[in-house]
C-alpha cells in the first residue's frame, strides 16, 4: 500500500481481515479502522474496494455520506458539543459560542494550540441533563463554559501525563 | 453483613459525576473500615437526582441525591449506611418518590433496580418469562397476542406491530431478519438508551421472541455511534445471552435458533429511517428506499424483515409474559398500553416517566416536570423530535394520544418532549430546524436537499425588514414544496417545528417591536 506507513497499513489489514467476510461488511470495516488509527487514511478506500470487490467511487461515497467518519487526523482529543433541540434550551448555542472563541476554531477544524478537534453532534441521549458534550467515549452533562474550561485543563494535564 | 451501595452506571449519572461518587464511596468506606458492597446499577430515570445512590437497609432501599463526590465523607458521617434522613440529600425510598410512584411502569419496570449485565438479577425479576411462554405457542399465536395488545410502533410511525409482525410471518423465505432500529437521533429522547445500559437482555428477550414468532433466524442491533456506553452493555449482554443458551443454536433446549449481533451506525440522522437504515446495514449510503416494497416484505439484503424500535421490542416481554390484555387495559382510543415520556430540555426534573397514554403535557411539564430549570415561565414545548412542532401553552392539555395529537398537526413521535422557558427566540428554533434538514438530508429529493438550505437563507432574511411579506410567501411555499414533494419525514415534516414556530408564536418573527434573535436570558 503506497504511502500508508507499516502501523497504518497493519490496522487497514486487520480490519479488513476481521470483517471482510460479514453481510455488509463496510461500515464495519470503516469503524475499526477509525478506532485504531482515528480516521481513515485516503490509503484505505483502495485496498477496502479491492477486498470488497467494490469500485472506489462506491467506497468513498460511503465514507463521505456519513458525519462520524473522518478522513484527517484528528488533534489529541476530540471535543464533540452537542447542537441539538434540548441541548440548545439550556445554553448550548452559549457553549458553542464559547468553545469556538477559546479554541480559536470552528467546527470539523483542530484548533493550532491545544491541537483539540472541534466536533458538532446531534444529540448524545443525555437530553435532560445538557448542555452536553463528548470528549473520547465520555459524555458530560450541564456543561457551563465554566465546567467546558475546567474539562479543556483537565485535558492539557492528561497530555502533560502522557509525555 | 456488608453494607450494600448502589450507584448508577449509565450515561446521564455518570454526566454528572457517577464515577466520582463511586470512587469516593470506596475510598470513604475503606478508610472507615466498612465491609462495602458496592454496586453499579442501573438509572431510574429520575436524572435530576443523579447520581442518585441507594443505600440497602433492613427496611428497605434509601436513596440520596443528587449526590456530588464531596459529600461523600458527610453522608457517611450522617448515618448512610443505616439509611438516617439526617443529610439534606436524603430522599427517603425511591419508590415513594412521586415522579417514580405516579407512573405506570410496564416496560421499565426493571429499569434502575440492579446490575443490568447480572442475568440472575434479571431472571428473578421476572426476566425471560414472557419468552419461555413464546417458545410453547405456535408463531401465529404469538403474533395474535402483540395485535391483541394493541401495541403500536413507539418508533415514531405508531404502525401495529402485530400487522407488520404478520405480513414476515406470510412472506415465505429461508432467511428473515429482525432488525432493532436503535439510531435514536430524535433530540429529546433518551428511553432507547436507557433500555439498552439499564436492562439490556429486554432488548434481547424482545427480539428473540419476534424471531421465534416470524421465524427469523438472525437480529441485528443497529445502534447509533453516539452512544459508547450501550454499545459496551449490549456486546457484553449478549456474550453472556450466548453463554447461557438464550442465544444461537437450539435456544433454551429448543430447536429454535437466534443470532444476533450490533451494528453500529456512523452519526447520520436518516439512519433511523427504517429503509435508509437497512442499506446502512447492507453497507451503503444510507439513502431512503421508495416503498412499496416493505421492509416486511423485502426487507434487509431483498428478505422479509421486522424492523421495530427498541421499545416496541422492548415492550414484547410483558405482554408474552402477562397476556395481551394486560398490556392493553392501559391507555386511550387505539393508544393502547403505555408510553414512556421524556422529559428533557429546560425541565427542572427531567428524566423518563413511562406511564398510559392519556396523560396531559401540562401535567408532564408541571406534575412530572416541575416546569422549567431555569426558574422561569415556559414558553414552548417541542414534541416528537426535531421533526415536531412547537406547541404554545393554549395545546398543553392535549391528552398524549397518536391520534389526538395528529390532530392538531403535531405528532408524539419518539415519546420526547422538549421544554423551553422565555428566553427562546422561535426564529432561531425554526432556523435550526432548516439547518438540520440540510445537513441530515440523504439527498435523494430536491425540495428537502435544496430546499432546506434555502429556508435558512428566507428565514434568516425574516430578521431585516425588507421584503417581509414576500420572504413570509416565500417560506410557506417552500414548506409546502417540501410537504409535497419529499419521500419521506425529513423533508415532508421538517415544515411542521417551521410552520407551527411562525403561526404560534409569530412575534418572534416581527422586527421592531419585539427584537428578533437577540433574546438573551438574565
Ligand atoms: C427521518 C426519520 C428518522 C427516524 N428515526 C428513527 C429512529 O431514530 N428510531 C426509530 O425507531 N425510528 C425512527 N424512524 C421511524 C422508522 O422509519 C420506522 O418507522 C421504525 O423504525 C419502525 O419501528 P416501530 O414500528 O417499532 O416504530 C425515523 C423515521 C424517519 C422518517
Ligand atoms: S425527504 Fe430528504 S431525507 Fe427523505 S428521502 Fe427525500 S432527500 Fe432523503
Ligand atoms: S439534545 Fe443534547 S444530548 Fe440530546
Amino acid at each position: 500500500m503506497p504511502g500508508a506507513t507499516a502501523p497504518q497499513a497493519d490496522v487497514i489489514q486487520s480490519a479488513i481481515a476481521t470483517h471482510g467476510q460479514r453481510p455488509g461488511a463496510l461500515l464495519p470495516i470503516l469503524h475499526a479502522i477509525q478506532d485504531g488509527l482515528g480516521y481513515i487514511p485516503g490509503d484505505a478506500i483502495a485496498a477496502i474496494a479491492q477486498a470488497l470487490n467494490q469500485s472506489r467511487a462506491e467506497v468513498a461515497g460511503v465514507l463521505s455520506f456519513y458525519h462520524h467518519f473522518r478522513t484527517r487526523p484528528p488533534g489529541n482529543a476530540v471535543v464533540q458539543i452537542c447542537r441539538a433541540e434540548a441541548c440548545q434550551a439550556v445554553g448550548a448555542r452559549q457553549l458553542e459560542s464559547h468553545a469556538r472563541q477559546r479554541l480559536g476554531t470552528d467546527y470539523h477544524a483542530t484548533s493550532q494550540e491545544a491541537r483539540i478537534s472541534l466536533e458538532p453532534v446531534y444529540c448524545l441521549g443525555n437530553c435532560a441533563c445538557g448542555p452536553s458534550v463528548r470528549i473520547g467515549d465520555e459524555v458530560y452533562g450541564r456543561v457551563s463554559p465554566a465546567v467546558f474550561d475546567a474539562l479543556l485543563e483537565a485535558l492539557d494535564s492528561d497530555v502533560v501525563v502522557v509525555q | 453483613m456488608a453494607t450494600r451501595i448502589y450507584v448508577p452506571s449509565d450515561t446521564s449519572a455518570r454526566s454528572l459525576g457517577a464515577d466520582a461518587v463511586a470512587t469516593a464511596i470506596e475510598r470513604e468506606a475503606m478508610a472507615r473500615k466498612i465491609d462495602l458492597e458496592l454496586v453499579r446499577n442501573g438509572s431510574r430515570g429520575l436524572f435530576w437526582l443523579e447520581p442518585l445512590l441507594e443505600v440497602e437497609t433492613p427496611a428497605g432501599r434509601v436513596a440520596y441525591g443528587p449526590v456530588r463526590a464531596e459529600d461523600v465523607g458527610e453522608l457517611f458521617e450522617t448515618g448512610l449506611c443505616s439509611g438516617e434522613s439526617r443529610h439534606a440529600l436524603f430522599q427517603g425510598r425511591p419508590e415513594d418518590i412521586p415522579f417514580l410512584r405516579k407512573q405506570q411502569r410496564l416496560t421499565f419496570s426493571r429499569v434502575g433496580l440492579g446490575d443490568p449485565l447480572s442475568l440472575g438479577n434479571y431472571v428473578e425479576l421476572a426476566g425471560f418469562r414472557g419468552l419461555s411462554r413464546a417458545l410453547t405457542m405456535a408463531g401465529e399465536d404469538i403474533v395474535r397476542w402483540v395485535t391483541e395488545s394493541g401495541l403500536r410502533g413507539r418508533g415514531g410511525a405508531a404502525f401495529p406491530t402485530g400487522i407488520k409482525w404478520q405480513t414476515v410471518l406470510d412472506t415465505p423465505s429461508p432467511q428473515k431478519y429482525v432488525v432493532c432500529n436503535a439510531d435514536e437521533g430524535d433530540s429529546g429522547t433518551f428511553a432507547d438508551r436507557l433500555v439498552m445500559e439499564c436492562d439490556p437482555y429486554l432488548l434481547i428477550e424482545g427480539m428473540i421472541i419476534a424471531g421465534v414468532a416470524v421465524g427469523a433466524t438472525q437480529g441485528y442491533i443497529y445502534l447509533r455511534s453516539e452512544y459508547p456506553l450501550a454499545l459496551r452493555v449490549m456486546n457484553e449482554a449478549i456474550a453472556r445471552a450466548y453463554a447461557a443458551g438464550y442465544l444461537g443454536e437450539g435456544i433454551r433446549g429448543t430447536s429454535y435458533r437466534f443470532d444476533l449481533e450490533v451494528r453500529l451506525g456512523a452519526g447520520a440522522y436518516i439512519c433511523g429511517e427504517e429503509t435508509a437504515l437497512l442499506e446502512s446495514l447492507e453497507g451503503k449510503r444510507g439513502m431512503v428506499r421508495v416503498k412499496p416494497p416493505l421492509p416486511a416484505v423485502k426487507g434487509l439484503f431483498g428478505q422479509p424483515t421486522v424492523v421495530n424500535n427498541v421499545l416496541s421490542l422492548a415492550a414484547v416481554p410483558f405482554i408474552l409474559d402477562r397476556g395481551p390484555a394486560a398490556y392493553a387495559d392501559s391507555g386511550m382510543g387505539r393508544s393502547r398500553g403505555t408510553l414512556p415520556v421524556q422529559l428533557a430540555g429546560n425541565i427542572a426534573r427531567g428524566g423518563l416517566v413511562e406511564l398510559a397514554f392519556g396523560a396531559t403535557l401540562r401535567e408532564l411539564l408541571y406534575d412530572f416536570g416541575g416546569g422549567s430549570h431555569s426558574g422561569r415561565p415556559l414558553r414552548a414545548v417541542q414534541v416528537g423530535g426535531p421533526l415536531g412542532a412547537y406547541l404554545p401553552e393554549s395545546q398543553w392539555d392535549t391528552p398524549l394520544d397518536y391520534e389526538a395529537f395528529a390532530a392538531m398537526g403535531a405528532m408524539l413521535g419518539h415519546g420526547g418532549i422538549v421544554a423551553f422557558d422565555d428566553t427562546v427566540d422561535l426564529r432561531q428554533q425554526a432556523r435550526f430546524a432548516m439547518e438540520f434538514c440540510a445537513v441530515e438530508s440523504c439527498g435523494k429529493c430536491t425540495p428537502c436537499r435544496i430546499g432546506s438550505t434555502r429556508g435558512v437563507e428566507v428565514i434568516d432574511q425574516l430578521a431585516t425588514a425588507a421584503d417581509r411579506e414576500a420572504n413570509l410567501t416565500l417560506l410557506q411555499e417552500l414548506c409546502e414544496t417540501m410537504t409535497d414533494g419529499s419521500l419521506c419525514a425529513m423533508g415532508g415534516m421538517t415544515p411542521y417545528p417551521v410552520l407551527s414556530a411562525l403561526r404560534h408564536f409569530p412575534e418572534d418573527f416581527t422586527v421592531g417591536g419585539e427584537p428578533c434573535g437577540s433574546r438573551e436570558p438574565v
